[in-house]
């Protein structure tokens, strides 16, 4: 009898443990979760305070009763964000669809193809994937203000189409595609044009799928190039759209309607991450690199 | 498989002419213009060959500036950004509810618009003469005394600025360290229970030598990413990084190849040589001390 109670009490103080455990644990996440989520409810709530409110708010409220929504009519009108929205849109679908053709083609020949001075060629390309992309800003700024592309789109575009990591992240892919699926096609008279297009594109289409969306990422994030190469308005996109709407835009002291701009650009990709959003975790954690 | 070379360069041309235009023609430029003294953009004539554009910036106060910041970001924010997400990553391996959630919300930094959200950071930080601002009236509430953390003192500044790439950051790290802890063989740590380990010895013994080359690949991006940092600053600070004493080696290249003091393609690449010196040596000494501590 006393061996029972012997156990049951120690039974009893795991349980404990293991709760309170929990308990810290569960405190821990919660408080990072809040620190991770709370920028964003600010963002939202400040953007549907009027500014009046705002402004006469000394000390922040943390909620309010009068939503509304002036401040996104605000937005869209007195400064031109939804020109910033569409250069954005323009630039991040063309940059990323270039990028694909070009990484596909590239993959299929490293993967599939035989020719003279692969291997070499293959290697350089690695190489390439240490080089910083600062050290190399500098001769494209200057390459595409000489050839007279500053403000356009090509200038903008250009020089984001290539990423070696995708290449390489491809080739890997199609490797894996078994070699009799080639030779059966060979044998049917398939030319290696329409086996890539038929056969190779089908089978890897969730890896392409995944480096679409990171270049979509990227694309829709990128702050430096554009600044560099563009100071005509009309072809901002959203980064420098913020950052201008921030030094001039709606006067300094309009926060609410800065905050609906931010809402506003930081939606679309909330959005894509909420429907893609296991295709992301697993594309970023086989070679996302960021921070 | 037969030998068809035109075939296999036709399909790679489109990548080697993107690659050769702007990676290895650049690569090789930015070594020349950093060489070239005087080099005007204007005229493109220059009017010799040196140092003299490395002495210049080793001695442009600007540029010490911002050499400091970027260490001072770099040691600060390393460390703890990895601290913290080993922590929480260990944190949601032990968990089963809720854990799915948690790790979606942890990884929205990730996806959200630097600039953007540093406005809010900004505002959230900000003392203006119409608002003490959210962290002030907490830090009165704790009987402090309200800072300006965007134009005021420098430590204040730099505080904002490690906090927010800390935030930054984190996303990409927990998710590689949760995918590592995940794929610990579940039998090592069966075994150390049946011993009756405890569990501060299973972690030192088992998960951290498991998990140690993970570890030591995002201290070593880390390090990478961190000297890099430029964004961040811009989004709180504004684009006269200068001005607010909170330049970074980057946005000095940057700033130096245009922007207000801009023009000078000679100086900023050689900044951008000194930066990419650093970063290799950095990464060197990483890897070097990883051959001694990293268990594969």
């Amino acid at each position: 009898m006393a061996e029972k109670n012997e156990y049951s009490r120690l039974e009893k103080a795991a349980r404990t443990r293991q709760s309170v455990q929990n308990a810290v644990v569960y405190t821990l996440l919660g408080f990072w979760a809040v620190m991770v989520l709370f920028p964003f409810y600010w963002m939202v709530l400040t953007s549907l305070k009027s500014y009046s409110a705002y402004n006469a708010e000394y000390i922040p409220k943390l909620f309010t009763l009068n939503p509304t929504l002036e401040n996104y009519a605000n937005a869209f009108t007195a400064v031109p964000l939804a020109d910033y929205f569409l250069n954005t849109l323009i630039f991040t679908v063309i940059t990323t669809a270039v990028m694909l053709a070009v990484t596909v083609l590239a993959a299929f020949a490293f993967a599939r193809l035989d020719f003279k001075g692969k291997d070499l060629v293959f290697t350089l390309f690695l190489a390439l994937m240490m080089i910083p992309n600062e050290l190399v800003v500098i001769t494209n700024f200057v390459t595409i203000t000489e050839l007279d592309l500053r403000n356009t789109f090509s200038g903008l575009i250009l020089p984001s189409v290539t990423s070696v990591f995708y290449i390489y992240l491809l080739k890997e892919n199609f490797a894996q595609v078994p070699d009799e699926l080639y030779y059966a096609a060979k044998v049917d008279g398939t030319s290696d044009w329409r086996y890539l297009m038929r056969v190779m594109v089908p089978i890897c289409k969730p890896t392409l799928v995944t480096i679409a969306i990171l270049k979509v990422i990227e694309c829709w994030n990128s702050y430096v190039w554009p600044r560099l190469i563009t100071d005509d308005e009309a072809y901002f996109l959203v980064s420098n759209g913020i950052q201008s709407i921030r030094e001039s835009g709606f006067g300094r002291e309009n926060i609410p309607a800065m905050m609906a701009a931010v809402v506003s650009i930081s939606v679309p990709l909330i959005v894509l991450f909420l429907v893609f959003r296991e295709k992301i975790m697993e594309g970023v954690s086989r070679g996302g690199t960021k921070g | 498989m037969e030998k068809n070379n035109l075939k296999g360069w036709l399909y790679l041309i489109p990548a080697v002419l993107f690659l050769g235009v702007f990676m290895v023609y650049p690569l090789i430029d930015v070594f020349i213009y950093s060489f070239e003294e005087g080099y005007n953009s204007a005229s493109q004539t220059y009017f010799g060959v040196g140092m003299y554009n490395y002495e210049y910036v080793l001695h442009d106060p600007y540029f010490l500036q911002a050499v400091k910041n970027t260490f001072i970001l770099v040691i600060i924010t390393v460390p703890l950004s990895t601290g913290l997400a080993l922590l929480i990553s260990v944190g949601l391996s032990s968990i089963q509810k809720l854990r799915n959630l948690f790790q979606t919300v942890y990884f929205l930094p990730y996806v959200t618009n630097t600039l953007a959200v540093g406005l809010v950071f900004m505002i959230l930080f900000e003392k203006t003469p119409y608002t003490e601002g959210l962290v002030n009236l907490i830090i009165n509430w704790f009987g402090g005394e309200s800072v300006d953390f965007i134009t005021g003192p420098y430590w204040a500044k730099m505080f904002v600025l490690c906090f927010y790439t800390v935030w930054v950051v984190l996303p990409f790290k927990i998710l590689i360290l949760t995918s590592a802890l995940a794929s610990v063989k579940q039998e090592l740590y069966n075994a150390a229970r049946v011993d009756g380990t405890p569990k501060w010895r299973i972690f030192w013994r088992i998960t951290m030598p498991m998990i140690s080359p993970t570890v030591f690949y995002l201290v070593i991006t880390g390090f990478i990413g961190a000297f890099k940092a430029y964004s961040d600053a811009v989004a709180l600070f504004g684009t006269d990084l200068n001005a607010a004493e909170m330049n970074t080696i980057v946005g000095y290249v940057y700033d130096m190849l245009y922007g207000t003091g801009g023009g000078y393609p000679s100086f900023a690449s050689a900044a951008a040589i000194i930066l990419f010196a650093i970063v290799l040596t950095i990464t060197c000494i990483n890897l070097l001390i990883s051959k001694k501590h990293v268990h594969y």
